[in-house]
């Protein structure tokens, strides 16, 4: 038997996790509905934006708000996996417990991934002015907040093990204020002073300002910037407090 | 060989629920060697997982220590981790996956290589009999052979040391009798050392040489079932009369038999006592002569539950989950 590595472990977690996704592929759409149908009758009323369609504004938001729900809900499987003895059975292997959670987040990028090529595909024949290069540096963004998104609700899922309500509780209680406060659907600029204070505490904020700006095409240094801390501060907390909560777990 | 295995010292785990303590393990002083068979057996709530779950370092004792394979469960979790197996009290592969993948990520877990892992995945399914539901999702999957997958999962690594928490829950006798045999094909060719819990009476005695009895987190008797019994229970001697009168002056006279518990119940009489068979034609002949006549005898030896019966004044048949009723009660008639 050859030995393991903090990489080997996270590998293995990671094609675990992956593999029921590739097997069923259609899974990743199913958290989609929700931004889909936001996208299908939300878009229509927004005004168009001067020099293009309002789809340029609106579908950066539709990307990042697709990614939130589904890193949010991410939780739910570890939380089922709690309920049913399987997560207790990896516990007792030899996996470290920091890749139990880095490689279960790192696949949190996968379906954004696939998430956000099919909106992309979607609302390009509908006036959306595709950039390919700030597409792709945006979806870079988006990865490393991805894996801190789900990183934190696998972590909520771990603390909620004998109580499930309270995972779906957090989640929805958190989910909708972080969507709205990011200015996804509607902007958030004209806000009230409180209104703004809050969204600029919330760090998809700034991911949602950098996300429209890349799809645009443009690459404004400080916004991106911005972007970038706000994600690994997401990341490197999510990380943190899951591995904590990892290996605490029984 | 013959290195001890399991070394516990004062094992102690209280769990506060609601302010309120649970004592689950008191104080547990246990060794094991390598390559023995050890059956845990108590009641509901005895402690017995608990244990395990401290042995497997899923979490911590309260006090005392535990050495597994000579490493400490709280300072050398990983080592201690590398050497064992477990299949949980619960299903160890998740429902969302496919029972060949989860047998593959767990053979990557332990740092084999993937076509290793799926070589050996192969040879599980294959010997556990799950050919035909390997490769659908395990949610689909009725509850023996989600059972069977967690065994093939446990033996993935072929480890040199394996616990199972009531392993045989929820199988059919077929199934529980393979599973039996193959975890004695396990030990007979590998050496394997085994740690399981059971509720099933007729297991204990069937497979371990060694049984511990738990009862409220202690060990109440720990040696081989054939010793457990001699000691702590006798033979049931059930002698049928014509009539209930016949019966207690029958009572009456086997009271004067030496280390005897006689109780007669309507037209019987029950006589608990050691080495029964050999005494039946005594007290046949006895009783013929003050005049009583034996229309019917039988001789129960005795099982674990009458040792554990002796040993609590509880029965651990009554309230147990998943009780068998199958117990192998070896009936001797007598010919009266
Ligand atoms: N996580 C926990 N939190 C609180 N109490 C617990 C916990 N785990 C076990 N207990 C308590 O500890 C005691 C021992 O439980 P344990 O699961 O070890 O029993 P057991 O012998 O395995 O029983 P069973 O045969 O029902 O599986 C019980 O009173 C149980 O309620
Ligand atoms: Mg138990």
């Amino acid at each position: 038997m050859s030995g393991t590595t903090m990489i080997t472990d996270t590998v293995t977690v990671f094609s675990r996790e992956l593999r029921p996704v590739l097997r069923d592929p259609f899974s990743v759409v199913f958290s989609m509905i929700q931004p889909l149908v936001f996208l299908g009758l939300f878009a229509p009323l927004l005004p168009d934006v001067e020099g293009g369609s309002a789809l340029q504004w609106f579908v950066p938001g539709i990307v990042v708000m697709s990614c939130l729900f589904s890193t949010s809900f991410t939780g739910s499987n570890l939380l089922f996996e709690i309920q049913t003895g399987a997560h207790e059975r990896t516990l007792v292997t030899p996996l470290r417990r920091p890749a139990l959670i880095v490689g279960r987040a790192l696949k949190e990028i996968v379906p954004m991934i696939v998430q956000t090529a099919i909106i992309v595909a979607v609302c390009t024949p509908f006036g959306f002015d595709l950039h390919v290069g700030g597409v792709a540096a945006g979806v870079a963004i988006l990865a490393v907040m991805a894996v801190g998104l789900g990183a934190l609700s696998y972590t909520l899922a771990l603390a909620s093990k004998n109580t499930e309500w309270l995972f779906w509780t957090v989640q929805q209680t958190v989910l909708f204020p972080l969507l709205l406060l990011a200015g996804i659907l509607l902007p958030v600029d004209d806000g009230p002073g409180w209104l703004r204070a809050l969204s600029s505490a919330n760090p998809l904020t700034y991911v949602v300002d950098a996300e429209r700006a890349l799809f645009n095409g443009e690459f404004p240094a400080s916004t991106v910037l911005a972007a970038v801390v706000a994600s690994v501060a997401v990341a490197v907390l999510g990380l943190a407090v899951g591995t904590r909560a990892m290996r605490r777990s029984s | 060989m013959n290195a001890t295995m399991i070394q516990t010292s004062g094992l102690t785990r209280h769990f506060t629920v609601k302010k309120q303590t649970v004592k689950a393990v008191r104080g547990l002083d246990l060794q094991v060697e390598e390559g023995e068979l050890v059956a845990l057996l108590g009641p509901n709530g005895a402690g017995k997982s608990t244990t395990l779950r401290m042995l497997t370092t899923l979490i911590p004792p309260t006090s005392g220590t535990a050495a597994v394979a000579g490493y400490d469960v709280v300072v050398q979790q990983r080592e201690v981790r590398r050497v064992i197996g477990y299949i949980g009290q619960g299903n160890g592969a998740a429902h969302s996956q496919r029972g060949r993948d989860e047998l593959v990520s767990q053979g990557r877990a332990y740092g084999m290589s993937v076509r290793e892992s799926r070589a050996r995945a192969a040879e599980l399914i294959a010997s556990l009999d799950l050919a035909a539901v390997a490769d659908r999702p395990v949610s689909s999957l009725s509850g023996g052979q989600k059972r069977r997958l967690d065994i093939a999962m446990g033996l993935i690594h072929a480890p040199r040391l394996l616990f199972l928490d009531e392993p045989s829950t929820g199988l059919d006798p077929q199934n529980r009798a393979n599973l039996q045999e193959h975890i004695l094909k396990l030990r007979a060719e590998h050496g394997t050392t085994i740690v399981l819990t059971t509720h099933y009476l007729d297991e204990a005695d069937a497979m371990a040489e060694r049984v511990i009895v738990i009862d409220h987190g202690t060990v109440i008797a720990d040696d081989t079932p054939a010793r457990l019994k001699a000691e702590h229970a006798g033979d049931l001697i059930t002698l049928g009369f014509a009539s209930a009168s016949d019966a207690a002056r029958a009572a009456a006279r086997l009271d004067a038999l030496a280390g005897a518990a006689v109780t007669a119940a309507g037209a019987t009489v029950e006589v608990r006592v050691a080495g029964g068979s050999r005494l039946v034609p005594g007290i046949i002949r006895d009783l013929d002569a003050a005049g009583i006549a034996v229309e019917s005898t039988a001789v129960n030896r005795p099982t674990l539950d009458d040792v554990f019966l002796n040993l609590t004044g509880r029965s651990l048949r009554e309230g147990a989950v998943g009780n068998s009723g199958t117990d192998t009660v070896t009936a001797e008639e007598v010919a009266a």
